[in-house]
Parts: C-alpha cells; structure tokens; sequence
C-alpha cells in the first residue's frame, strides 16, 4: 500500500534533480533497494507507470538494484548471506548477528536528456 | 546524461521528522513510538503504562489507526490528552501525520507521548515520526519465530516488550530462544516480560519508561 506515497516521493526527487540539471526528459531512474526493507519491485513500478505521465519522467525506465542481505556473527565474525529466514552463523551457529547490508533504500542517479 | 542523486527516498519524511524532534525538544517531552501487530496489545500496554506512572509523569497519546476511534474512546477513559489519527487505509503512520497530531495535544502539559502505530509489523519502521525511543510488543500466540519474518523491525527498536506471558503455558513461545535470537540481531536491546491482563511485569517496564524519560528531560 505504502508503495503510493513513496514512488510519489521517488517522482518528487527525480522531478526536482532533472530540473536542476536543466534537463528536457528524464530516460532512466536508478534505485538501490536492500533485500530487508519493506519495498516491493513490482508495486513501485505499477504505481510509476500510473504516476509518471505528464511528468518529466514520463517513459523512463525504472532500473532497480536489489542489494543482498549480509550477516556478520557478533560472536565469531563470519559474514555470511542471509539466505531464506536462517539467522543463525553458518560457522558456529550463533543465533542473529549485525546487519551490514539490506537496508538501503534511495535513487542513485537518474538519466538525463 | 548521468545525474548522480544519492538521495533516500524516504528523505522528506526524514526531514519533517527532525522537525517534530526539534519541537517536542522544547518542551522537553519524550515519545515512545510502539508498533505491533494488530491484535498484540498496543492499546493494553498504553493504557497499563499511563495508570503505572499516574501522578509521576504527564502522558498524552497518539492513536493511529486505519479507520475508527475505538482505540482513542479507552485511552480517553484515563482523562488523558489523546488524538485519534484514521490513515484512511495507509498502514503506517509518517511524519506529517504526527505534526498535526501533536499540534492538537497540550505540548507545554506533558512528559510523555506514547504513539500507537498501525498495526503492522513491516511498514511503520521505516518511517520516522520524531520518536525519541521505538519500541515493539510481541505477544505470545503470535509464536517465537516473528523476528526471522520480520528482522527489521527488530534490529530498529530499543526494546520488545513480551506481552501476554500468561498465556505461555497454553502456547509455542520459547522465551529463552526468543531472548537469544533478538539479542544476537540487536544487542542493545532491552527485552520485558509482561502481561498487560494480570499486570505482570508492568512495573519493570513502566520503571524504564520512566528512566528515559528522566535521561532526556531538561530540568
């Protein structure tokens, strides 16, 4: 649901860098998403193709970049891939661990014309 | 033409956030944000909180929810400031939302704001309102596997509070591998064991509240 007001944040950004660069038309958007936030691939992109006509962003192309979740055990320090929903250390089994990336969520650039 | 932006999506929320942070400042009042599923007890734990620091400290509530007052109406029968914000179906509450809630409470009045988010246990942790500390119930029929489902709201709250431990013998709920698990995730983490029917463990939790707010205040 949240995937509204948020792609309505990604046009707002995007609207005021093409504007700053004087640019004409935006032709691509470029989002990193971490594998443990909330944000759903699909969902923004069908909120996009309904939000974006009559933007400057009309027809650009939404390339996201999802970013693997990545574990390091706080008791012996392996870093490993959280694979599925398996929080615990593939070394020495401790349970949990610091998250060191999955997190991200922001535009990393777009293309301009 | 490549732009570079490096901008986080949620960056006006963020900001509005900051702003509310820098009001409730003034007045020296700390906010709690508690999230949870719908069902665990947020209402429970509110109302349990406000009569154990009765007299002690001065609490005002937010109510978010998706539609209704029925939250707000049993808040409001403890004589403390509530408002009552319906998302009309956004399932978290953001930062804008909170402005025009507190700009209905009696800022100068109070210690404490307790915010009762929508329950949800995805959303609403990605969205900051201006809390000072975030808090989240996990309540015992919900089972001991919620943080493996939803970790990032586990890794983000300084503390979980275990309600309904009441019913632990009637339920799957390892408290120990529970502890475990949420301390290996987030260690900083300060964990309750209540139970918001028989009031077990309420002291211990409404004593910490209390301590943060004392950490914070300004006088």
């Amino acid at each position: 649901m949240h995937e509204l007001s948020i792609t309505q944040n990604i046009l707002n950004i995007v609207t005021e860098h093409a504007k700053r660069a004087g640019a004409q038309k935006v032709t691509a958007i470029n989002l990193v998403v971490g594998e443990l936030t909330g944000f759903v691939d699909d969902s923004i992109q069908f909120y996009f193709d309904m939000l974006s006509p009559e933007t400057i962003a009309a027809g650009a192309k939404l390339a996201i970049r999802r970013v693997p979740a990545e574990i390091r055990c706080r008791a012996c320090g392996e870093v490993f891939a959280l694979q599925g929903h398996k929080w615990s250390c593939p070394k020495c089994s401790a349970p949990g661990g610091e998250i060191l990336s999955g997190r991200e969520f922001f535009i990393e650039s777009i293309e301009v014309v | 033409m490549k732009v570079s932006i490096v901008e986080g999506i949620l960056s006006a929320n963020d900001e509005l956030a900051a702003q509310n942070r820098q009001l409730l400042d003034q007045y020296g009042i700390c906010v709690l944000n508690v999230m949870a599923s719908p069902g665990s007890g947020k209402t429970s734990l509110i109302l349990r909180t406000i009569e154990a620091l009765q007299g002690r400290l001065r609490v005002g509530v937010i109510e978010g929810d998706i539609a209704s007052s029925v939250d707000a109406d049993r808040v409001a029968t403890k004589s403390v400031p509530v408002v009552q914000i319906n998302t009309g179906g956004q399932c978290h509450l953001d930062a804008p939302m909170t402005r025009r809630a507190l700009a209905q409470l009696p800022l100068a009045d109070l210690d404490l704001i307790i915010i009762e988010n929508v329950g949800n246990l995805i959303c609403p942790v990605d969205f900051k309102l201006g809390e000072d500390l975030n808090v989240m119930i996990a309540s015992a029929p919900e089972g001991d596997d919620k943080p493996y489902k939803y970790p990032s709201i586990f890794v983000a709250v300084d503390a979980v509070v275990i309600n309904k431990v009441d019913l632990l013998p009637y339920v799957h709920f390892d408290v120990a591998a529970f502890r475990k698990l949420v301390t290996g995730m987030n260690p900083d983490v300060r964990i309750f064991e209540v139970s918001c029917e028989t009031g077990q463990g309420i002291g211990e939790w409404a004593e910490w509240v209390a301590e943060q707010r004392a950490k914070r205040s300004r006088t």
